[in-house]
């Protein structure tokens, strides 16, 4: 990891991925430690016995849901992802347990575990529509009183469908279909060769994008993995540091320190197009 | 007049009801949208016995702005603006989060100065935002002047952080590999004269004025006490978990940018009731000024953020020279750059307690689902168990101890 990002126990995913598939047994389907952070997938039947799993089993121990996010894929069967956020206060560990649902299948309510999720789950039903059975209260909590749809949803559209107004005639606030003045503009800025789905023989060499910040099909989690791969084994104090150390014993850099080895065949690069990186991080 | 005294001496009382009494049901008032001491537009409906408070139903979300939706229709870069106002009274931390987040999917690195830059301001707006909560919480309870001399160094703070970034309140000063640009080094000094001289004398002051004040103790201890198993059940962080005795601050357990270099100290509350949430609030700002000064101490000069091209835009001098650079920068303000795809939840220490962002990327250069996790939702659904069984006159007390702001729990 070598952004400043927040450093909890992240040494511990591989134990806890391990202590999770024992605890939770079958209804676990599936576990991964992705961008250093812990993902379950668990059965949406399942997943109040689960979360007091991982509650209350010593090893785990999370005892508090920070969050629960919703999240829309359309093109999925089962559309919607619910995950949950749990830390560890006596582990210093985070984890997320997802979820997938879709608008007619109802979650099981953790509010029973936590009461935190009261509102937590009441926002994912206003703004997604997912349904939480055993939840007392499932009322709308962020939109306005009376308000049709589920805002967040891919298809509903940033607009919305009705615009609020003082009405001077009517003495009062009137709702009327949203009239924009011009059309909405949502522009497109990617480039028409950046969208190609297909793969030709060698764009494998081009595969790790040449600078952060450049469009690529890898996951973050591949790029993190490679970027460790290349990085110098000792790690910095504050996650990178780069100003703080010079490296004089490169003799390639500063033409003093160790003996140059000779220009040998695993000194180069594997791949032509791969440049390695030079010292920490500067010359991306 | 021997009526009225045998009615004072339980002769005659409500339990033997007599011609003219009546039953007495509860009563539901709205507190709100419009009160001034609920710090923005919340409306409570409370179910009121007599003047004990039996119910509270918080209505939020009279000031949502859908900012969710509006991320994903925008850039990474276009999106950092709209963290400034969430917690309008802490831009800076809400910046902080989001920019950690994205350096997260990335992996990128940031210089040394930066981190320590973004630290240096996230603990003046850390001090900036106590400000504000301190003084209405006294003023919510009756007392004026400190509200007025707090007011001050927030003044002070305001100055400070627009003199960094150039706006007083929403300030977008933060970018993912750094901080948007460097400080001039009068602005360092000047801060570090402030930090010596006039943030104690000013806070000093107006906290010795309740601190030990006989009203304000009245007002506040054993309001609301939270245990330790509940703050930790509601999800409670920040100065809310801390009051209830449990020392748990994220800059310390989980540090993120230089935090893990600096020295400072978590005060943890023993009754966590409404005076201990302010106290550890107080001592907070002590802790912010001491970790600035570090910052001051140990800031090491160097480049202000990433000299990663396809990430962060070049100076405007490079530009005039540079095709590259030109063609970075016009690729950067209008594509933007792309994140690879992931999900990652990034928590930091914002002022409130836990704010997090929950970034999901799918390798665009928008993101695909930008979930914000508000300090005051959880909080606030505390508000019915903690104000039950007190008075009405207690809610100001509990709200201000809350130090709820409505831009980031409505979103």
């Amino acid at each position: 990891m070598r952004a400043p990002a927040p450093a909890y126990a992240a040494h511990l995913n591989d134990a806890t991925i391990d202590a999770a598939r024992g605890a939770l047994g079958a209804s676990l389907q599936h576990a991964v430690a992705e961008v250093g952070e812990v993902k379950l997938y668990v059965d949406r039947e399942s997943i109040v016995p689960a979360l007091t799993a991982l509650r209350d089993t010593p090893g785990l121990e999370y005892q508090q849901l920070m969050e629960i996010a919703g999240v829309d894929y359309p093109d999925r069967p089962e559309r919607f992802e619910v995950v949950y956020c749990l830390l560890s206060l006596t582990r210093n560990h985070r984890l997320h347990v997802h979820v997938s649902t879709d608008d007619v299948k109802p979650v099981p309510s953790v509010t029973g575990i936590w009461p935190v999720a009261g509102w937590l789950e009441r926002e994912i039903y206003d703004l997604y529509g997912v349904l939480f059975s055993g939840n007392a209260d499932l009322r709308r909590i962020l939109t306005d009183y009376g308000f049709r749809g589920h805002p967040l949803r891919k298809d509903f559209p940033m607009t919305g469908f009705v615009e609020m107004r003082y009405s001077e005639e009517e003495k009062r606030v009137v709702y009327q279909p949203v009239q924009l003045s011009q059309d909405f503009r949502n522009f497109d800025f990617q480039s028409p060769w950046e969208g190609a789905e297909y793969v030709l023989p060698g764009d494998e060499k081009g595969m790790l994008p040449e600078a952060k910040g450049a469009p690529t099909p890898l996951k973050a989690d591949q790029i993190q993995k490679a970027d460790a791969a290349t990085a110098p084994v000792a790690t910095p104090k504050a996650g990178s540091e780069p100003y703080a150390k010079t490296a004089t014993t490169d003799a390639g850099q500063t033409g003093a320190g160790e003996p140059h080895g000779g220009n040998k065949a695993e000194s180069k690069p594997g791949e032509s197009d791969v440049v390695p990186t030079k010292g920490e991080g500067q010359n991306q | 007049m021997s009526d009225y005294v045998s009615e004072l001496m339980g002769v005659e009382d409500a339990s033997d009801p007599t011609t003219g009494d009546v039953t007495i049901q509860n009563y539901t008032i709205n507190f709100g949208p419009q009160h001034p001491a609920a710090h923005g537009v919340l409306r409570l409906v409370m179910e009121l016995d007599g003047e004990i408070i039996e119910r509270v139903d918080p209505h939020v979300g009279l000031l949502h702005r859908g900012t969710e939706k509006l991320i994903e229709y925008k850039t990474y870069a276009q999106a950092i603006p709209y963290f400034d106002r969430l917690d309008y009274c802490s831009p800076m931390c809400m910046e902080h989060t989001f920019v950690l987040a994205i350096e997260k999917l990335l992996d990128i690195e940031v210089p040394l100065r930066a981190q320590y830059l973004r630290v240096f301001f996230a603990e003046l707006t850390r001090i900036s935002n106590h400000m504000l909560n301190l003084g209405s919480h006294v003023m919510d309870v009756g007392a004026m002047t400190p509200n007025l001399w707090l007011f001050e160094i927030r003044e002070d703070c305001y100055n400070f952080l627009e003199r960094a970034s150039g706006a007083r309140m929403h300030h977008n000063y933060m970018r993912p590999g750094g901080v948007h640009q460097d400080v001039p080094l009068k602005l360092l000094t000047d801060i570090a004269d402030w930090l010596d001289t006039r943030l104690p004398r000013l806070f000093e002051d107006a906290i010795s004025l309740v601190a030990d004040n006989r009203i304000f103790k009245q007002r506040n201890v054993d309001i609301a006490t939270v245990s330790r198993e509940d703050a930790i059940a509601w999800g409670f962080s920040g100065p809310m978990i801390r009051a209830a005795g449990i020392p748990w601050d994220l800059r310390k357990s989980q540090p993120y940018d230089v935090y893990d270099r600096m020295e400072f100290d978590i005060p943890v509350g023993t009754r966590g009731d409404c005076y201990d949430r302010f106290m550890v609030r107080v001592e907070e700002v002590r802790q912010s000024a001491r970790i600035m000064k570090q910052c001051l101490r140990d800031m090491p000069e160097g480049p202000i953020a990433s000299t990663d091209r396809k990430v962060v835009p070049p100076k405007r001098a490079e530009m005039k020279r540079s095709m590259e650079a030109l063609i970075h920068h016009f690729k950067l303000y209008t594509e933007g750059y792309h994140v690879p795809a992931g999900e990652v939840y990034v928590a930091t220490e914002s002022p409130k307690g836990e704010f997090g962002v929950f970034l999901v990327s799918d390798g665009s250069n928008k993101p695909y689902r930008c979930k914000i996790r508000p300090t005051a939702f959880s909080h606030l659904q505390a508000m019915d168990f903690m104000s039950k069984g007190h008075m009405l006159a207690d809610t100001t007390a509990i709200l201000g101890a809350m130090d709820i702001v409505f831009g980031e729990c409505d979103r």
